[in-house]
């Protein structure tokens, strides 16, 4: 596979790459099925959810079988990548994803706009992104639990559960489209999703933090 | 930035812990006091929705119908096979027709759809027969005590005693909001009880039947829900009278 190959391996000149690896085959493999999953939910709660979708498509016990379940399994290919050996990338990232700088600080009061922000390997937009997700699982996991076996929880538990998981399901939307809208609009960056490396211009010039932490003279060949 | 990029250690704060962290508390508060929040943010964003255009507003949270189903599947049934049956004990058991139902004198109310599950839909506008008017049709025989209803989904019943029956806001409703009851409603003929939470208002309704003894407990009520179950007073719930 291409992205077992070291960054550097393109490059004839070892202080100038032509690529830089971004998303390793795990992070990419953890990143697609997880949109698969959330896919999953997302368009079976439409249809529990959207009255016309649901006298249209009917099955409803199914449809909710198939929610529940999905929505339990979403954590698991997380779990799974951040636990073995293959999660070093993820781990790493996970790391970078947590922790904002000033220059992020700069760039979300610059709406982006500040030409001297040095922005790492994410941008604070990916950072917020990505915490919001992290939070989406956990949040949904405990009301749709809640919903779903209300059973063994006081009354009024119900009613909050359904009201958050409501309200997060319309927040998870709008960024779900906003996400698919920024990679579609940034093709270097959907590429790096796919297939694993993004082209050093473009890590030098949008990420610059990073490309100096990949190839400046401290920067060490990826472990395996 | 003086410090030295090594790549192996990230600078910065740990705002997206922070993220997380706040969601989980927001989302444990909203599981705790969400009844309360949705009814302010009900009253907060009716003036909002009441003048959207788009439509997209439907969408939201706020005041618009759950849909649920016992079984499967959402029944189907056009409305020119549609029949009602009324039987039991009653000198004349009744088979009506959708168009037999809308020629009959009409009731319309414009109230309050309360779920037991917490959602609520201010200002619903039904329009039906009352489910008195429809007994006094059939004739009810001495020593009647109650109603079951029957949902042509196969599995839901519903019922209620003689006196919470003959009610005037216990209506058979064919239409919602100007509209013939939709499928996923529980059209195109349901209960609508005023009074009581949404489980007692019997999608799908297929038959009514009066019986000498007292009536069998609903679908919900074998499984926990109360028989009574009044708005703000069964349940354990405290939610404002919707009739």
């Amino acid at each position: 596979m291409a992205a077992t190959t070291s960054p550097r391996a393109d490059a004839g000149d070892v202080g100038r790459p032509a690529r830089l690896v971004r998303f390793d085959a795990a992070e990419r493999t953890l990143h697609w099925v997880n949109a698969v999953l959330f896919l999953t939910v997302m368009s079976t709660a439409a249809v529990l959810y959207v009255g016309p979708l649901s006298a249209a498509v009917g099955r409803r016990d199914l449809i909710r079988q198939i929610h529940v379940w999905s929505g339990i399994a979403l954590p698991v290919p997380i779990l799974v990548t951040l636990a073995g050996r293959w999660g070093h990338g993820f781990r790493k990232d996970v790391a970078r994803l947590n922790r904002w700088t000033q220059d992020d600080r700069r760039w979300v009061r610059s709406l982006g706009r500040d030409p001297y922000v040095q922005l790492g390997k994410f941008n604070p937009g990916q950072k917020l992104n990505a915490a919001f997700v992290a939070g989406v699982i956990i949040v949904m996991l405990a009301t749709g639990s809640v919903m779903n076996w209300f059973h063994y929880f006081p009354v009024d538990w119900r009613t909050g559960a359904t009201f958050v998981h409501d309200w997060i399901a319309v927040a998870l939307f709008i960024v779900v489209i906003g996400h698919i809208g920024t990679a579609l609009s940034d093709p270097e960056a959907l590429r790096s999703m796919l297939k694993g490396w993004v082209d050093a211009t473009w890590a030098r010039q949008r990420r610059p933090r990073w490309y100096a932490e990949e190839t400046g003279p401290g920067a060490q060949t990826d472990v395996h | 930035m003086a410090r030295a990029e090594t790549g192996a250690k990230p600078e910065g704060t740990p705002v997206g812990r922070r993220v997380f962290l706040g969601m989980v508390g927001v989302g444990a508060a909203g599981v705790l006091f969400g009844a309360k929040a949705q009814n302010w943010l009900e009253h907060a964003l009716a003036p909002l929705t009441a003048k959207d255009g788009t439509g997209l507003s439907s969408f939201l949270p706020v005041g618009r119908f759950r849909i649920y189903s016992v079984t499967g599947d959402l029944p189907n049934k056009d409305i020119a096979d549609y029949r009602l049956k009324v039987g039991g004990h009653v000198d004349q058991p009744l088979e009506l027709s959708f168009a037999d139902l809308q020629a009959m004198p009409a009731t319309n109310l414009d109230k309050d759809f309360q779920c037991v599950t917490g959602w609520r839909v201010h200002n619903v506008k039904w329009t039906g027969v009352r489910l008195g008017d429809l007994l006094d049709r059939a004739g009810l025989k001495a020593g009647a005590q109650g109603v079951e209803f029957h949902s042509f989904d196969g599995a839901y019943t519903e019922s209620l005693t003689m006196q919470q029956a003959l009610r005037p806001d216990v209506i058979v409703a064919y239409s919602m909001e100007g509209k013939t009851v939709s499928r996923e409603h529980g059209g195109p003929v349901r209960m609508y009880v005023a009074p009581m939470y949404g489980y007692k208002s019997c999608k799908w309704l297929d038959g009514i039947t009066v019986t000498a003894a007292q009536p069998e407990p609903g679908y919900w009520e074998v499984r926990g829900y109360d028989v009574d179950g009044w708005v703000g007073k069964s349940n354990g719930r405290d939610d404002k009278p919707t009739s």
